[in-house]
């Protein structure tokens, strides 16, 4: 079996060709760079997708703080991770990078922020 | 009159760039002029990823962009940077009048860099017929009050065009519970990345109609639906058939267009069509040392680009001021 797959992982979005023999891997094919092949890996076996959202900031600069995943949710799960971001709050000041909530659904995801917040 | 080597206007992504490296080729009097109380720009907005891959090797969101170059122009002495300034007039000897709170202030550049972005085209510019509902807005404010201000601009959504940030928008309306009916693109293909067709469109199952415009919006007081017609062979092609689709609320992202009004009132030549400067160089206008760099100049796809061509600004404004290259 053939899978067409567009890398995501740049804007150029090579095609790359998958050959899939007895449920596995045979040849990849098409890719530019080896973030390719390893992206056309991820979406057979493991599809992932980082979430970026916001959460409620109280008494901050921000009135929302946005936030990203540190690393990949699997894309099913995509939907009940933003039901969790959702109910986060901030109320102490943020750097960039610093962590809004630990370990999310025990994905073993963390949730950070991606822009600084003060208190005011 | 207050006078100085260099002054831009604009502090969001090709501003900061251009800042620095003006400072970096030798300019030591640099004044940046922002209207909104924060430096960056539309990437504040833009909390997706996909920025930096180019310029640092790294997937980052826009605030993390941004705050790359502000971390660096806020490290500069040379530079000052006054936020809440609003330019609302330029002269063609680069005589600049501002506002800022409670004052209106008066400054001559010696060099000028123009960094004042695009802005959204609007449902009058594509002409679609119907009525004046509330429920229709640019994908991009649809984007500031998602992400800025936390609040949901509709619950049925359907978005006419293709571009980068529609796409962007469709996934995010989705992600905060809002269901995304349909994108309308009159083209035979997305005008938008191809990342964001997989990423913000098939992962979610989005209906995309292809050669397809929306012919109609209708609704009293609030959008209630929009007719859509299927275009024989895409733009200009005969209606081959109509389709009603119920929604409340309408995105357009129909692509965008520098914003210049500042230098058109000093004198500068715009393409009619683009709104970019007449020139024959990147960066370059018709009066000598008014530098226009980022999406004023010409409406880029990605921001790392941006930042790459204003480095260059600020090496223009520099020699246009005689300063020697250190490099």
């Amino acid at each position: 079996m053939k899978k067409k797959i567009t890398c995501i992982e740049c804007p150029v979005g090579c095609s790359i060709l998958v050959d899939i023999e007895d449920s596995k891997i045979a040849k990849i094919s098409g890719e530019k760079c080896p973030k390719g092949e390893k992206y056309a890996i991820s979406e057979i076996e493991n599809p992932v997708r980082e979430v970026t959202s916001t959460v409620r900031g109280e008494g901050l600069s921000l009135k929302l703080v946005p936030v990203r995943t540190r690393g990949a949710v699997p894309k099913g799960r995509i939907m009940d991770v933003m039901e969790e971001i959702r109910k986060i709050k901030v109320t102490k000041d943020l750097k960039i990078g610093e962590k809004v909530s630990e370990d999310l659904l025990g994905l073993g995801i963390d949730i950070i922020a991606t822009r600084k917040a003060d208190k005011k | 009159m207050n006078e100085r080597d260099l002054v831009i206007v604009g502090g969001g992504p090709a501003g900061m760039a251009a800042a620095i490296s003006a400072y970096e080729n030798g300019i030591r009097d640099i004044l940046v002029l922002e209207r909104d109380q924060f430096l960056g720009g539309i990437l504040n907005q833009c909390i997706h990823t996909g920025f930096g891959l180019e310029y640092f090797d790294e997937v980052l969101t826009g605030p993390e962009y941004a705050d790359r170059f502000e971390k660096k122009i806020r490290g500069i002495s040379g530079i000052e940077i006054r936020l809440r300034s609003f330019v609302v007039d330029l002269t063609e000897n680069k005589v600049i009048t501002y506002l800022m709170p409670g004052k209106i202030e008066t400054v001559k550049a010696r060099a000028l860099i123009m960094a004042t972005g695009c802005r959204e085209k609007t449902r009058e510019m594509v002409h679609i017929a119907g009525t004046r509902p509330a429920g229709i807005f640019s994908a991009g404010l649809a984007q500031k009050l998602i992400n800025i201000e936390g609040l949901l601009p509709g619950k049925e959504i359907v978005i006419v065009g293709s571009g980068d940030i529609g796409l962007i928008m469709a996934r995010r309306f989705i992600l905060e519970g809002a269901k995304v009916k349909a994108v309308i693109e009159v083209q035979n293909e997305s005008r938008g990345l191809l990342r964001n067709m997989i990423q913000c469109i098939e992962d979610f199952e989005v209906p995309i109609y292809f050669r397809h415009k929306v012919s109609k919006i209708i609704g009293r007081d609030r959008v209630e639906k929009v007719e859509i017609a299927e275009l024989d062979g895409g733009p200009g092609g005969k209606i081959i058939s109509k389709k009603v689709i119920e929604c409340d609320t309408v995105l357009m992202s129909v692509g965008l267009i520098p914003e210049n009004e500042l230098i058109e009132m000093a004198g500068v030549r715009l393409d009619k069509n683009t709104n970019s400067p007449i020139s024959d160089e990147t960066n370059k206008t018709s009066i000598p040392g008014l530098f226009v760099c980022g999406n004023a100049f010409k409406v880029y796809d990605i921001v790392d680009t941006v930042s790459k061509d204003s480095v260059e600004a600020g090496r223009m404004a520099a020699k246009h001021l005689g300063i020697k290259d250190e490099g």
